[in-house]
């Protein structure tokens, strides 16, 4: 009892970032409901993945099994549910990650078990475990609380704390493949990979980034004026490549590209944490909105709050004055 | 096909401030346009499409209150057939996991192929319901859909992953999708669907008309509690440049040019 139980999660024979992360968050939270954390596995041929996650001093239980070679929700969810019956944690979590957010709601729902998805924060006070969460693109945050469970389950926001340092190696433990029969329903087919552009963002030295706020793809412009002044490449939000005012592989964020270049100009995003996490790796960060709110302020290291519009045409033409 | 597409109606919070309510578990959304979730515009577009391509019908589900008729009409002037929207104010609807049960509700009985849901309302961002929702219905899912394709009694789907990387795999019939935004591009309702939309059928149910035991989904039966809401400290180290905007360009550029950026 009071274990907390993390589930790793790989693809394509890595572990992922949030895998790490969430071992900064269990072991705190497990020792103040009396218990320990466990990391849990699911893979075929993953002994260098566990051995790898042993270095921090934790505990790891690896179901090895071909059936495991890719992921599939089913099958997840299937051998999630006998793990819990069997271990009994009294937490499961596992990354809000694409994967994440694919089995734990089914999960919850069979096992008549609380969920909460997006959890940023994580404690256990007063024999209460309490997760903070960010709703409205992270201008507001919610403290909840879960009733009184056999076991809580719990998605975790990649990319919200830091890995712990590695530790003093811990112990493999192989578990029984909790896979009975096969899953027919759901069928791994490929993975496609990203597709590449014309531009590579991920090597751009500098970028001018738009967002939503663009409005419109006539109001392109003074934005393409202003990055032709500084030699930037043009990349933009989700909401600006769906919209289709640049191209799909110009897209900064976890599901576009994690770009790293000396000067990036964000201008009309509000910086959700999906877009924040592709950018925030910028060594200059420019942000311009009209929100005094926008959360892109918060990784901003010069700001203007403004209607981008009536700054742009002035901004490109002292540039091009100082650069002579 | 028979398909449901479940939207829901959210405030654009994106370019004003969010205040609270006294209660401190509310957000004041009095001053916000509302409007339908992205994703979920997505989804009926997608659903519409569909339908076009195989015959068949759509029905919308929202729950929600009477002023997102506006949205659902919007949705059947696009191509969507009939909707129910159920309004009832003892949903626990800060839990993702009661919202399904619900829309499993507003399904459940009928004949379907296919549900699709957004992969995230841009509100509460859960991104939670659809996967949930499929478990209530007993049916497959697949989440964070940016491509199908129908093929006899199965569909194959790409799902969004991290980092551009897509996911091919391919489920049998009935399933529930939830879809990713940028899967097409959602059409403008046509003048002439405008119009018809207002003669198409829109039922509004509460949990009694549905069968539902408001036991089964409210506060009660809900395992997590919404303790409060709070505004987090905009902790920015950024240097605010003031002034009118010229002035704000002008600077902006000094600062550039002398720190080497440029
Ligand atoms: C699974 C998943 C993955 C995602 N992956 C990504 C990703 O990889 N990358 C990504 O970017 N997003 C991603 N998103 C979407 C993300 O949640 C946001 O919806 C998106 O980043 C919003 O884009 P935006 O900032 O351009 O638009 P909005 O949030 O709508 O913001 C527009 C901003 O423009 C400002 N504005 C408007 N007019 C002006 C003006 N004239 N001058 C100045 N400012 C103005 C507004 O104040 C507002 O802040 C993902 C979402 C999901 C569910
Ligand atoms: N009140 C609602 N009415 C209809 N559909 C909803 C409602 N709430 C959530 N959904 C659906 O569930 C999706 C995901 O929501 P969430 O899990 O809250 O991020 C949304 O995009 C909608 O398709």
């Amino acid at each position: 009892m009071g274990n907390v139980l993390v589930l790793a999660e790989h693809r394509q024979g890595a572990l992922r970032d949030v895998s790490f992360e969430m071992l900064a968050v269990a072991p705190g939270v497990a020792e103040d409901m009396g218990g320990e954390a466990v990391v849990l596995l699911f893979g075929s041929g993953i002994d260098d993945l566990a051995k790898k996650i042993t270095e921090y001093g934790l505990k790891v239980l690896v179901v090895d099994d071909p059936a495991f070679e890719n992921f599939n929700a089913e099958k997840y969810q299937m051998a999630l549910s006998a793990i819990i019956d069997d271990l009994k944690p009294s937490v499961l979590m596992t990354g809000h990650t694409a994967q994440g957010v694919d089995f734990m709601p089914a999960l919850a729902v069979e096992k008549k078990l609380p969920l909460v998805s997006d959890a940023v924060g994580l404690s256990y006070e007063d024999g209460t475990l309490k997760a903070t969460r960010t709703l409205y693109s992270g201008k507001v945050n919610a403290l909840v609380a879960f009733k009184p469970a056999d076991t809580y389950l719990v998605t975790f926001r990649e990319g919200t704390v830091e890995a712990p340092e590695p530790a003093a190696a811990a112990e493999v433990e192989k578990l029984d493949s909790p896979l009975k029969e096969d899953v027919p329903y759901r069928k791994f087919v490929e993975y496609i990979e990203a597709e590449v552009g014309d531009v590579d963002i991920t090597q751009s030295d500098v970028l001018v980034a738009i967002g939503r706020g663009l409005k419109e793809d006539k109001n392109l412009p003074p934005i393409e004026e202003l990055a032709a002044a500084i030699k930037a490449d043009l990349a933009g939000s989700r909401a600006a490549t769906d919209a289709g005012w640049i191209p799909h592989d110009r897209q900064v964020g976890t599901s576009g590209k994690a770009v790293k270049p000396r000067l990036y100009i964000a201008l009309g995003i509000s910086g959700a944490f999906q877009h924040l996490a592709g950018m925030k790796g910028a060594k200059t960060i420019v942000a311009i909105n009209k929100d005094p709110e926008a959360p892109i302020f918060t990784v901003a290291d010069y700001a203007i709050v403004d209607d981008m519009f009536k700054v742009l045409p002035k901004l490109t033409e002292k540039i091009k004055e100082l650069k002579g | 096909m028979k398909t449901f597409v479940c939207i829901k109606y959210v405030p654009d919070t994106s370019e004003a401030e969010v205040k609270l309510n006294p209660d401190g578990l509310s957000v004041d959304d009095s001053r916000f346009s509302f409007d339908i979730n992205d994703a979920d515009n997505y989804a009926v577009e997608e659903s519409v499409l569909i339908k076009e391509a195989q015959g068949g019908e759509v029905t919308v589900l929202s729950i929600g209150p009477k002023k997102s008729d506006v949205m659902i009409r919007m949705a059947m002037a696009k191509g969507c057939d009939k909707a129910t929207r159920v309004e009832d104010d003892r949903i626990a609807t800060h839990d993702p996991l009661m919202v399904a049960r619900v829309l499993a509700g507003g399904i459940k009985g009928q004949e379907f192929d296919l549900v699709m849901t957004g992969c995230m309302a841009n509100d509460d961002w859960h991104m939670a319901t659809g996967v949930a929702l499929a478990e209530e219905l007993g049916v497959n899912h697949a989440s964070m859909v940016n491509k199908l394709e129908l093929q006899d009694g199965k569909v194959k789907v790409h799902r969004e992953l991290e980092g551009g990387l897509l996911e091919v795999v391919e489920l049998d019939l009935p399933a529930v999708l939830t879809i990713q935004t940028g899967i097409n591009e959602p059409r403008y309702a046509p003048i002439r669907g405008i119009r018809q939309a207002q003669k198409k059928e829109l039922n509004v149910v509460s949990l009694d008309d549905l069968g539902i035991d408001p036991a089964e989904v409210g506060t009660d039966a809900s395992q997590v509690v919404l303790e409060k809401l709070y505004i987090p400290e905009v902790e920015s180290a950024a240097e605010f440049i003031e002034g009118e905007p010229e002035e704000k360009a002008e600077k902006l550029a000094s600062i550039l040019h002398k720190g080497g950026l440029l």
